[in-house]
């Protein structure tokens, strides 16, 4: 996967990638990344709020200057030839960024011309654009007269008018109720089908392993793992992560020893507000656990079933909404 | 690249188009009162009395003070009606010109298109309030152009300061402090821009004479009154140019920074 010099089918290909924010507080929000992406891949950067994944996008998309590494877009640098990148670079923002003063269509429209389209290819892209997002008769309507999904799907629809070889996502799915958000996997899923690349952030976990071929997972500006959302979940899900909350904290070394013997146990580890257990199953193994913990004070017990959500807890010792 | 280009002034022009009748109010508004009730009415009411110190300045008539002075103020309120308002506003709040920022240009010339497209309207707004300037004072105006070159130098470098200027305010001055900076910049420049009075008149005080060199607006007034009404006491045209272009160098650049680190990190 890191093989620097297969730059042709590399769409994505972030080297060494750090972003060094000074100030009154020194802040390294991106360090050290690595990223290739494919043709026509869909890729997830997964990550809490604040792990980097907005700031590496803008990198990518030249909207943020590096401190050191490189980011090839298409085989063109962003730092070195901004403009020529931008051909190859759609983007969707995370805030609503469509343009207020022009319709639907003349958003669309007004894109291409920017990108240097023919006023009939621009007539034609858009008119085009609008029937595959469902948009038809919205032609006429202002962003403000649009439900915030219809909105979001128009700022795909802009964001590949002009045909670049990758689509960034930065967290598409921010402030959409489930209905619009589902509407917009599709909206993304369809796009497969031009051979478009896609690089998506996201925080929900159900997102990426919805939609990614493949995810990084990233926290504090690294990345922590990258594989498909199957292979993280087998190699590091453990299967299940039951979270125990106690009222008595004094002793707990003991309990997590005592609960490392269960044949159904991974691994123990203690937490400020009591013990997390990696568990192979559930079956049977809950009962013994409640007769164990007994003398600690069980609180409340949680229970996550092998997900993304096990993975990130299980690489940083945190919840993803922490 | 140039296709680019032209695709920003395209919009431009299109949302220009939706909205000319408010444009023109926004232009023609301020002049025609001022002229109206300072040529016109104050006159009538003291018919053939001197009792009105506006009536007249250095001998000249007021209307023909005015005439530059107005124009000068319409391009410079067009330049930041055109720029300032709505760039404060889409970083501020909407963040709407991220998508003209990532087409296929380097970032300036988005800023240098704003700047461009707020001339036209500049130099346009320019030439709506010249009628009004010229036909409602009762006492009428003397305009002769002399010097065509000089007058369209003139009219498109002062328009250009007037957009840097809308540009400097616009991305370096948050959408809330907009009104301010009316305050405490816009009202000031414009007071003492020499548009109601040529800057020769303000010799009887030389500091203020000397302190308002710094003001662009004096270069805007005094070239058009070089170039228009040339019987009005005025600078040296060649001065004029050359403060026109550096005012355009200074302001453009301030402008410039603030616009590349709103849009860059």
């Amino acid at each position: 996967m890191d093989e620097r010099s297969g730059e042709s089918h590399l769409i994505v290909d972030v080297a060494g990638l750090t972003k060094i924010y000074e100030g009154k507080q020194r802040v390294t929000a991106v360090d050290n990344i690595d990223l290739a992406v494919e043709k026509g891949e869909l890729f997830g950067l997964l990550g809490p709020n604040g792990a980097g994944k907005t700031t590496t996008i803008s990198i990518c998309t030249t909207r943020a200057r590096a401190t050191s590494g490189t980011v090839l877009i298409a085989g063109v640098d962003v730092a070195k030839e901004p403009s020529r990148a931008r051909l190859n670079i759609g983007v969707v923002p995370q805030y609503n960024t469509l343009d207020r003063s022009l319709t639907i269509f003349e958003n669309l429209y007004y894109h291409c011309k920017y990108f240097g389209f023919s006023s009939k290819d621009a007539t034609g892209r858009s008119n085009q654009l609008l029937e595959q997002f469902h948009l038809g008769e919205r032609g006429k309507s202002y962003p403000q007269q649009l439900s915030g999904g219809l909105q979001q799907r128009v700022q795909i629809a802009r964001a590949i008018a002009h045909r670049p070889a990758v689509l960034f996502l930065d967290e598409p799915s921010a402030g959409l109720d489930p209905q619009s958000r589902i509407a917009m996997w599709e909206a993304v899923r369809e796009l497969r089908n031009e051979a478009i690349t896609v690089v998506l952030t996201t925080h929900y976990m159900e997102e990426a392993d919805e939609l990614c071929g493949r995810v990084a997972i990233v926290d504090h500006g690294k990345v922590l793992a990258l594989d498909s959302p199957t292979n993280l979940k087998r190699n590091l899900g453990a299967a299940t992560v039951i979270a125990l909350k106690l009222r008595e904290l004094t002793g707990t070394a003991g309990l997590v020893a005592s609960l490392e013997k269960d044949e159904l146990v991974t691994s123990v580890e203690q937490t400020p507000e009591g013990v997390r257990i990696f568990a192979k199953a559930m079956d049977g193994l809950l009962p013994r656990l409640l007769e164990t913990v007994q003398p600690y004070g069980l609180r409340d017990i949680a229970v996550s079933e092998t997900s993304l959500e096990t993975v990130f807890i299980r690489l940083t010792g945190r919840d993803l909404r922490e | 690249m140039l296709t680019a280009f032209a695709g920003l002034l395209l919009r431009d022009f299109r949302v220009l188009r939706r909205e000319l009748g408010p444009f023109a109010l926004r232009i023609v508004m301020q002049p025609l009162l001022f002229l109206f009730v300072f040529t016109y009415v104050f006159p009538h009411m003291n018919q053939g009395a001197s009792a009105n110190p506006l009536a007249s300045a250095g001998g000249v008539a007021l209307g023909t003070v005015l005439l530059p002075g107005l124009m000068a103020v319409a391009i410079m309120f067009t330049g930041i009606a055109a720029v300032a308002l709505p760039l404060s506003q889409e970083f501020g709040i909407t963040r709407e010109i991220d998508d003209r920022v990532m087409c296929p240009l380097p970032v300036e010339a988005v800023a240098f298109e704003k700047v461009c497209f707020s001339a036209l309207q500049s130099i346009l707004g320019a030439l709506l309030v010249f009628p009004l300037a010229y036909y409602i004072p009762s006492v009428p105006v003397q305009a002769h152009v002399s010097n065509w070159f000089l007058l369209v130098a003139v009219l498109v470098l002062a328009s250009l300061v007037a957009g840097a200027l809308g540009l400097a305010i616009g991305s370096n001055v948050k959408p809330q402090q907009i009104g301010l900076i009316f305050s405490i910049v816009v009202i000031p420049i414009t007071f003492l821009g020499c548009v109601y009075y040529p800057w020769g008149m303000l010799g009887h005080i030389r500091w203020l004479q000397i302190a308002v060199l710094l003001n662009p607006i004096v270069y805007m007034s005094e070239g058009l009154r070089a170039s228009l009404t040339p019987g009005v006491p005025h600078m040296p045209s060649g001065y004029i140019l050359l403060a026109l272009l550096v005012s355009f160098a200074i302001l453009g650049k301030l402008g410039l920074n603030g616009f590349m680190r709103r849009v860059i990190s």
